[in-house]
């Protein structure tokens, strides 16, 4: 298999970006502008974000006294150590990494086995096969409430973080599908063409070839799958009732019904939810760049 | 071994030399197999419950087409279908336009003249609201926008627009707007993350060799990035078409399809007929009828991507 891991084609796949060429490094008044309403774009973007972050550390009279623009006149944590308390923050957690890790590597596995037969593989019909199998992402969700709510009693699967696992593997790798597919359809077929002369069969070729060229597409649905999933709310909130194994948006919701939480523990709990999600994307976003299309070889 | 045929003839081929196209099946069962059992037999399940009086306790009643003549003299599943063209303009219109441009801005002016990690740490901050979850961006906007000491109605009273103030999700005249808003901060990210990703495919000669003809910045983007990104417009057009038909979150923590019918969406109102008023039968066709919009619209879509893949597919053999 050595030919095939030292791919000269990947050098290919990025082609040297002319960082310096003559006067590219100008900066006009028009590009100070630009930049200008980029940076005043993102700020609006994050102003709801900043008063997350004022209000978690306000006690509720600073948050009467003041309203929810100022700064804090004192650090105060005990919204933050009443909302981790009174929901088992870290259980929670566990719960929402467990479920989203899960099914990112599960939807993104059957994206690729989908999208290799139908992009690379060329299966006879396949337009209306990826119609079909986007109709998991097209379904609003309640359809599938009832239904499945009747068959997983029967299996036993109720309030089981499985059953919410099974359906995000499946609603994401619809998705999934859809765009790898389109991905696939365009892989070089030099490089498969090469792979075969050596002997490879379709399972070697998926697995030497096809999966470590498309890592980056693969790697940006990985963090588009964990965070949507992370995000659900609708299905977890039905199917996992007991509160041991909720997740944490459906936490922070079940509190919000709590009449006794004050603004401040509510923007605390608001807080403690986005975190996590907010460090996976900082530590992966460098991931996003290397590009969704980023197998596609001329 | 390659059979190059020279025909328009759709041959059953793969992209393998060598392997015929019937041979990738088994690679379609794990895929198939689950899609099956969670969305196809649900979906039947569902279609059935269409033609029933079922009101979650009692077995169902058969009733033939009695709710979708209820459901087409209805008005407030038009109404919400309605309603349903404002979140495609604010989730899919809007950010797809914005984002192509912004996109665009970032990677190839902000990115090259300003550096990389600029842009990429403006792209990071257009992409924050994506991993909001819902609910807790809901929990936000519920402050930002609420009637007494809203944050919104704060600032507009220190900067002297105090006449302004409104109760922005409280009242039908501001609701849906608001709402709109809220969706186009929320969806903005998604495209630009997409698009900056794809404008990477991008040669950078061809755009010497556009600049060097005397192509402005505008009919570059119009003829280079724009085409070359189709197929990451089409992924993006869709995947929000259908999430804007769909969707719920948003008007079920924020509104509750309020003030009256304002807001209300198909998806909302197919929910609060399933869990509030008990109407499963009924719920179960609004949400038939709504699939049936998504999917027809779907594969209008894929119909014309696949036409267009072809024909470039023609020209570039």
């Amino acid at each position: 298999m050595a030919p095939l891991e030292q791919e000269p084609a990947v050098e290919v796949a990025r082609p040297a970006t002319p960082r310096r060429r003559g006067g590219r490094r100008r900066k006009t008044l028009g590009d100070w502008a630009v930049l200008g309403v980029a940076v005043l774009i993102g700020l609006l973007i994050a102003v709801p974000f900043f008063m997350i972050l004022v209000n978690s550390f306000k006690s509720p009279t600073d948050y009467a006294n003041t309203g929810p623009l100022s700064l804090p006149s004192e650090l105060y944590f005990d919204g933050l150590v009443a909302f981790w308390e009174r929901v088992d923050f870290p259980e929670k957690l566990w719960n929402s990494f467990y479920i989203s890790g899960i099914v990112a590597i599960g939807a993104v596995l059957i994206s690729m086995l989908n999208a290799f037969a139908l992009g690379i593989g060329r299966v006879k019909g396949r337009t209306w096969i990826v119609v079909i199998i986007l109709l998991a992402n097209m379904l609003p969700q309640e359809v599938l409430l009832y239904p499945l709510y009747f068959m997983f009693k029967q299996v036993g699967l109720y309030d089981n973080q499985w059953a919410v696992i099974i359906i995000f593997v499946v609603i994401q790798s619809a998705f999934g599908t859809y765009l790898l597919a389109s991905v696939y359809g365009t892989f070089p077929k030099e490089i498969l063409e090469a792979a075969s002369l050596d002997g490879a069969n379709r399972w070697t070729i998926l697995w030497r070839v096809v999966f470590p060229i498309t890592r980056p597409t693969l790697s940006v649905l990985i963090i588009f799958f964990f965070i949507w999933t992370w995000n659900e709310f609708l299905i977890p909130l039905t199917f996992l009732v007991s509160n041991a194994n909720q997740t944490v948006p459906v936490a922070v919701a079940v509190l919000q019904g709590d009449r006794l939480m004050d603004v401040t523990t509510t923007s605390a709990s608001a807080l403690l939810g986005l975190i996590p999600t907010l460090i996976f994307f900082l530590i992966f976003q460098r991931t996003l760049t290397r590009g969704i299309t980023a197998g596609a070889v001329k | 071994m390659t059979t190059t045929t020279p025909t328009r003839k759709r041959a059953a081929k793969s992209l393998v030399p060598g392997s015929d196209s019937r041979a990738f099946w088994p690679y379609l069962i794990p895929g198939l197999a689950l899609l099956t059992v969670i969305i196809i037999v649900p979906l039947l399940w569902n279609i059935y419950l269409t033609f029933t009086d079922y009101r979650g306790i009692r077995p169902p009643e058969w009733t033939g087409l009695d709710n979708w003549e209820k459901l087409f003299s209805d008005a407030t599943f038009w109404t919400s279908f309605g309603n349903s063209i404002a979140m495609i303009a604010a989730m899919v219109v809007v950010p797809t336009l914005l984002g192509l441009v912004l996109a665009a801005m970032l990677f190839d002016l902000i990115g090259k003249k300003f550096g990389g990690r600029i842009a990429s740490f403006l792209r990071a901050t257009y992409y924050l609201p994506q991993i909001l979850p819902a609910v807790i961006a809901a929990i936000v906007i519920g402050w930002i926008l609420r009637p007494q000491n809203g944050a919104l109605n704060q600032v507009l009273a220190a900067v002297g627009l105090g006449d302004l103030q409104h109760n922005w999700l409280g009242s039908p005249d501001t609701a849906l707007p608001s709402i709109m808003v809220i969706m186009i901060w929320v969806q903005l990210g998604y495209p630009i993350v997409i698009f900056m990703a794809a404008l990477q495919r991008v040669d950078p000669e061809l755009y010497e060799a556009a600049e060097l003809d005397g192509a402005n910045w505008f009919q570059r983007f119009r003829s280079i990035t724009a085409s070359i990104i189709r197929p990451e417009i089409f992924v993006v057009t869709l995947t929000c078409t259908i999430a804007a038909l769909k969707v719920f979150g948003p008007i079920y923590t924020l509104t509750g399809g309020g003030p009256g019918t304002s807001t209300i969406v198909p998806a909302y109102y197919a929910y609060s007929e399933f869990f509030q008023s008990q109407q499963v039968g009924y719920g179960a066709t609004i949400a038939t009828a709504l699939t049936v919009v998504i999917a027809a619209v779907s594969i209008v879509f894929i119909l014309v991507q696949t036409r267009l893949e072809r024909r470039d597919e023609e020209v570039t053999q």
